[in-house]
C-alpha cells in the first residue's frame, strides 16, 4: 500500500485548519516532531515544541530508559495556552497519556487537542484524537514507523 | 562467591553502582546521556518525574555528609521516591548490630534501593555481594566508601567536563591536593582513563600522592606550575585532615603556598580552563577565595549536575537497566 507521509500532513493540516489564538503545536518525539515541523510551516505557526515522554512512560520498570532520548523542549508558558498535541501514530493511547503528564509538568494549558497522521487502532486507554489524517486498523504483529531520510518522511509497514 | 563485577549483571548492565574502576566506557557513557534528559527536570514547575514511584530508597550514613546526602535525597525525591534517612550514629550499629543485620532487617522493611556512605573501604561491595544472594531487585550505591571510591562524584565531575569542553580526546586535566586520601581523585582518574582522557596529571606534595600512582595511566607532578601548564581542566581536592593519620604536611599555610590554586598559579593552565572542586571548600587552604568565586570557577554548576547524574544513575539501577531492559521482555 502507497502511504504518502506529506500528503497525509497536507491533509491533516486542511483538517484543523486555521489556528486559532493563543494555540501552540507540540509534538512528540520522534515521528510527531517531525510531523509538528511541517505542520507549523503549512499552519503559519512561528514555533513549536516537543515532547520527551520516557519519563512518564508506564513501562519504565520493564524496559528502563533509553539514555539516547531527546528532551523536552518547550520555549513558551504552558499555562493558559490551546496546545495541540502531534504524533505520528496513535495506537494503545499510552504514549499519549504519558505526554499529557509532561505537559502538566510545565504548567496548566487551557485545552489540549489531539492529532495524529494515522489512527491504527488497538486502544487500550480512553483516548481519542480530534484530527485524523488516516484511519488504517492494523494487526498487532505489523509495525507502522514514520522515518526521516534527509527529510523525506516515509511511513514503513513492517511484519514482526 | 559471584562475580569479580558485581556491579554489572551477566548481560553487562548496571546493577549497582560501587566504582568506576572497571566500569565500562559505554555504562558510563549512557549514564552522562541519561544525565541529560534530567538536568532540565529542576526547571519545571513540577520538578519530579514519576520513575521511582513506589520505591524506597535507604540513605544510609555512617560516616557525615552534608552535600551529599543531601543531593541523593533531593535526586531520589525527584524521582518520586520515598527516602528514608537513617541517622547511623543513633542507631543499632551502636548496640553492636553487624552491618548485614542492618541491611537484612531494611530489606525485610521492602527497600529497594541502598545508599551507603561508610568509612571503611569496601562497605557497599560487601552489602551488594550480599544482596545479590538474598535480594536480587535490591540495589546499591555506592556515596563514598574510605579511601577507596565515590564514584557518583567521578561521574558529575565528568558530567561537568563533558558540558564545559565537549569531549575528552584532546584533554589536559590536573587533579590538585591530597590524592592519597581522595575517593574523589581515584574515582576520577578511573573515569577520565576510560572516557580516553589523553592527559591526566596528579599534583600534591610526595606524602599526598600514592607511590603506585603511575600504575593507573597518569603522570605526577610535585611542582603546581609546571603541573598546570596548558591545562583544561583543574580539579582541586579538599585537604583531608581528618584521613590525616601523622604529621605529613608541615601546615595549612605551607600547603597553600606550595599548592593552593591562586590566580598567579591558574595562569599557566589555558585561559579557557574550568576549575572544578568537590566541595566542601577550604578558602585559602587549597584554593584563594577570588579562584573560588572567579569566571573559570565550575563549583556551583558541579552540585546542581550532581543532583542529575544521581538521578540518572538510580534509575538505572532500579529500571530495566541501561538500554533497553532485562532480557526477555519485549516490548
Amino acid at each position: 500500500m502507497q502511504l504518502d507521509a506529506d500528503n497525509m500532513i497536507r491533509t491533516l493540516a486542511e483538517k484543523i485548519g486555521p489556528l486559532a489564538a493563543g494555540t501552540q503545536i507540540v509534538g512528540i518525539h520522534t515521528g510527531g516532531a517531525w510531523v509538528a515541523e511541517q505542520l507549523a510551516t503549512l499552519l503559519g505557526a512561528n514555533q513549536y515544541g516537543t515532547l520527551a515522554v520516557t519519563l512518564h512512560r508506564d513501562d519504565f520498570g520493564r524496559r528502563g530508559l533509553h539514555p539516547q532520548t531527546k528532551s523536552t523542549e518547550i520555549g513558551f508558558a504552558v499555562d493558559g495556552c490551546h496546545i495541540l498535541l502531534v504524533d505520528d501514530v496513535l495506537q494503545s493511547g499510552r504514549t499519549i497519556r504519558a505526554a499529557m503528564n509532561e505537559i502538566f509538568d510545565f504548567g496548566r494549558p487551557a485545552s489540549v487537542k489531539l492529532a495524529v497522521l494515522i489512527d491504527r487502532g488497538g486502544r487500550a486507554l480512553p483516548v481519542q484524537p480530534d484530527y485524523v489524517a488516516m484511519s488504517m486498523p492494523l494487526d498487532n504483529k505489523q509495525i507502522l514507523a514514520l522515518t526521516n531520510e534527509n527529510n523525506a518522511l516515509r511511513f514503513e509497514i513492517r511484519d514482526v | 562467591m559471584l562475580t569479580a563485577n558485581p556491579q554489572l549483571t551477566s548481560d553487562k548492565k548496571l546493577r549497582h553502582l560501587l566504582t568506576t574502576e572497571g566500569l565500562p566506557k559505554t555504562i558510563i557513557e549512557s549514564i552522562l546521556d541519561t544525565a541529560d534528559q534530567f538536568v532540565s527536570v529542576g526547571d519545571r514547575d513540577v520538578k519530579k518525574v514519576p520513575l521511582l514511584r513506589g520505591k524506597s530508597v535507604f540513605n544510609l550514613f555512617f560516616e557525615n555528609s552534608t552535600r551529599t546526602r543531601t543531593t541523593f535525597e533531593i535526586a531520589a525525591k525527584r524521582l518520586s521516591a520515598d527516602v528514608i534517612n537513617l541517622n547511623i550514629d543513633a542507631s543499632s550499629t551502636k548496640k553492636g548490630e553487624s552491618l548485614i543485620d542492618t541491611i537484612d532487617n531494611l530489606t525485610a522493611m521492602d527497600a529497594d534501593m541502598f545508599v551507603v556512605r561508610h568509612a571503611q573501604s569496601g562497605a557497599a561491595h560487601l552489602i551488594a555481594q550480599h544482596v545479590n544472594r538474598v535480594r536480587p531487585n535490591v540495589a546499591v550505591i555506592n556515596a563514598g566508601d574510605g579511601r577507596h571510591a565515590h564514584p557518583t562524584q567521578g561521574l558529575l565531575d565528568m558530567y561537568t567536563i563533558r558540558h564545559f569542553k565537549k569531549s575528552f580526546h584532546n584533554l589536559s586535566v590536573a587533579i590538585v591536593g591530597d590524592i592519597l586520601h581522595s575517593r574523589v581523585a581515584r574515582s576520577g582518574i578511573h573515569a577520565l582513563t576510560t572516557l580516553g582522557c589523553p592527559d591526566v596529571r596528579v599534583i600534591g606534595p610526595k606524602t599526598l600522592i600514592p607511590t603506585d600512582c603511575a600504575r593507573l595511566g597518569v603522570s605526577v607532578y610535585h611542582d603546581m606550575k609546571r603541573g598546570l601548564e596548558g591545562c583544561d581542566v583543574v580539579m582541586m581536592l579538599r585537604l583531608q585532615n581528618e584521613r590525616m593519620d601523622g604529621p605529613l604536611l608541615p601546615s595549612g599555610q605551607e600547603f597553600y603556598k606550595s599548592y593552593g590554586l591562586t590566580a598567579e598559579k591558574l595562569s599557566r593552565a589555558k585561559p579557557d580552563a574550568i576549575v572544578m572542586h568537590p566541595g566542601p571548600m577550604n578558602r585559602g587552604v587549597e584554593i584563594e577565595s577570588t579562584i573560588a568565586d572567579g569566571r573559570q570557577a565550575v563549583i556551583l554548576p558541579q552540585v546542581t549536575f550532581g543532583i542529575a547524574v544521581r538521578m540518572a544513575v538510580m534509575s538505572m539501577v532500579s529500571g530495566g537497566g541501561s538500554n533497553g531492559g532485562h532480557a526477555g521482555d519485549a516490548a
